[in-house]
């Protein structure tokens, strides 16, 4: 029997893009307030697996076509790069520097290359995570 | 601030990252693997010669003071375990060429070697105690890979148990680690090493000592703690027993090594004596494992033991000889167990079977894998020109002064021992009449041969030119005898 989840899925179609505003906001937020790339990316993959569970995996798969085992890859080497970043301005491994910028809409911000390190940690975290749920759920 | 320090680490790391992305297009991946291998070893080689030279190089990882951010320590010890480590790895990676199977190659086997490699190069250098259990956790996450690797039944079985084991032994760890920062309020190894000092290692610490040798002992195999590596070393693949058997015990030894010449040298009429017995006890099981087995596999296995106990009862006469013969010995080990491991790899190949029983007349038909094992052997036991000697020797000399006599018998008995399984294995295995006509199994011997030779003739070197090496042991044990040394380079003062 076909099931009717008409409420479910309209209802998914507003909550996840909240969901991933909010990790978003989060993941920003990391360096002043509490949060960063570990629960950005936690709440962003909670985010798809609400789609998951709303829909179907095939069709999740056409919204967002993602290798989430290169997402890892790429998290990593984001991360992994910022700290040799240290080679190339002969300081030491993981020496992060920031700078005021004044940045069109924004103002004055300053920007840090540790939220560099903290993308490479969300993209690990959703990397992860989606791997470990689309490989337990694709298993018979 | 010295960044080389380091690239023993990151080297491995960016060259796992890369393999992810071409995890698909096997040749690619073992040319990239092979070409970081040796880049790994001329960056430790480097390392090695610079420790040499300048001394304790330390790295303050990100600009942060030593004792308040995480610092890298390169000292003599740890270099030349990372050089064996990398040395190890290339003979490893090339043996899995041949061996370990496309299927698995294709399921990421390459980059979670390096991952490995990472955590044992990591665990080697790092001078913070928190850091050194995240090394042992990305250490023990890439071998449960590659336990689990292939899933068949005994390795499914297996890992479960090394799982479990590893897993309670590391909430251990934090436990003790948690006890110690409670206690000194630090987790900088050379600024916990100066505050025990200064309070000069009251009862509870004496406790912590002990709590910390039972999460290595878990980790490095001794006495009563070994139970799990017998069953967890016998499931995986030749290769992947081979990277355990040479570097995941080690691990455990020289963290070992560091708390207990660099923290707790204190009470040592209590933790070292502990220490001894413990040792003896090791010996004595790993022996009668040994000798028991008529499996290939188990008798190498048990003679990992044996090696630990010999190592760990180095360390707890903690004088000069000792030490050094302790150092020595570890190499020696770590380079001649891979070596046996890769040996009898290509013994069961080509027998089909890993039960003494079934085999033998190998050396009509192979005389080279023959003699590469005979030389190995005899390294392994001691004899005289080769490897296994000067260790064994300084660890007697050093217990012979101490006065620890029973120590020294039971050592020197050991070594007969080992001799007697491994010569078990050479005369079931390659003297007599062959049992079928081995070269039909189809077995690329020559190719698998070629690491294995390469890893025996380097300890030929190393048991030859004792001499040529003996200026590096005795910086590492000065070192291990002065732990000023250690915290002033770290602490800079």
């Amino acid at each position: 029997m076909k099931q009717n989840d008409l409420i479910l899925q309209t209802v998914t179609k507003v909550a996840a893009f909240v969901i991933l505003l909010f990790a978003v906001a989060i993941f920003l937020g990391g360096h002043y307030s509490p949060g960063g790339g570990f629960v950005g990316g936690l709440m962003t993959s909670a985010a798809i697996v609400l789609l998951l569970l709303a829909f179907d995996l095939k069709t999740v798969t056409a919204i967002l076509p993602i290798d989430y085992k290169f997402m890892i890859g790429a998290g990593l080497l984001i991360s992994s790069l910022t700290v040799a970043g240290g080679l190339l301005f002969g300081v030491p491994l993981m020496t992060h520097a920031y700078r005021y910028i004044d940045v069109p809409l924004l103002g004055h911000i300053s920007l840090h290359t540790a939220v560099l390190f903290d993308l490479g940690v969300y993209l690990v975290v959703v990397g992860v995570t989606m791997t470990i749920i689309q490989t337990i759920g694709e298993s018979e | 601030m010295n960044n080389l320090t380091f690239l023993p680490v990151l080297w491995p790391l960016f060259t796992g990252i890369l393999l992810i992305f071409i995890a698909k297009r096997i040749k690619l991946q073992r040319w990239v693997s092979l070409f970081s291998s040796l880049i790994g070893i001329v960056l430790s080689m480097y390392l090695v010669f610079s420790v040499h030279s300048q001394g304790i190089l330390t790295l303050n990882v990100g600009s942060w003071e030593a004792p308040f951010g995480i610092v890298i320590v390169a000292d003599m010890l740890a270099s030349l375990l990372v050089l064996t480590t990398n040395i190890i790895g290339l003979a490893i990676l090339l043996y899995s060429f041949h061996s370990i199977g496309i299927e698995r190659e294709r399921h990421y086997y390459y980059p979670v070697f390096q991952f490995l490699l990472i955590g044992v190069n990591g665990a080697f250098l790092t001078g913070d105690l928190f850091n050194l259990f995240v090394f042992f956790e990305v250490m023990l996450m890439a071998s449960y890979v590659l336990l689990v690797l292939g899933g068949t039944k005994i390795q499914l079985r297996e890992s479960l148990k090394y799982i479990i084991v590893n897993v309670l032994s590391s909430s251990f760890f934090v436990i003790m680690v948690a006890y110690l920062y409670s206690v000194l309020g630090t987790l900088n190894m050379a600024q916990i090493s100066q505050r025990i000092a200064e309070v000069n290692q009251p009862a509870i610490l004496s406790v912590i000592a002990i709590g910390f040798l039972i999460v290595f002992g878990l980790k490095g195999a001794i006495f009563p703690l070994f139970q799990w590596l017998p069953g967890s070393y016998y499931a995986p693949p030749i290769p992947v027993m081979a990277l355990f058997g040479a570097l995941l015990t080690k691990v455990g030894i020289y963290s070992i090594f560091r708390t207990y010449t660099l923290m707790f040298y204190h009470d040592q009429g209590y933790t070292h004596t502990f220490l001894a017995w413990l040792a003896l006890l090791t010996i004595l099981i790993g022996v009668i494992g040994a000798i028991a087995y008529w499996d290939i596999k188990k008798i190498i296995i048990y003679n990992i033991i044996i090696a630990v106990g010999v190592i760990i009862f180095g360390i707890s006469v903690m004088n000069e000889q000792a030490l050094s013969g302790s150092i020595l010995y570890l190499i020696h080990d770590m380079l001649i167990k891979a070596a046996l491991f890769l040996l009898i790899g290509i013994m069961i190949k080509l027998c089909g079977s890993d039960d003494l029983r079934q085999m033998g007349g190998l050396i009509k038909q192979y005389p080279a894998l023959a003699w590469t094992f005979f030389i190995a052997a005899i390294s392994l036991a001691g004899i005289p020109p080769f490897s296994g000697f000067a260790g064994k020797l300084l660890i007697l000399q050093g217990a012979g002064e101490s006065g620890n006599f029973l120590g020294m018998a039971v050592v020197l008995l050991s070594s007969l021992m080992v001799l007697y399984s491994v010569m078990k294995i050479f005369m079931y295995g390659f003297w007599g009449t062959p049992k079928a006509d081995y070269r039909s199994a189809a077995v690329p011997v020559n190719k698998m041969l070629i690491p294995a030779v390469i890893l025996v003739a380097i300890s030929v070197l190393y048991g030859v030119a004792t001499e040529f090496m003996y200026p590096f042991i005795s910086q590492a044990v000065e070192t291990l005898l002065n732990p000023d040394i250690y915290i002033k380079a770290v602490l800079k003062e």
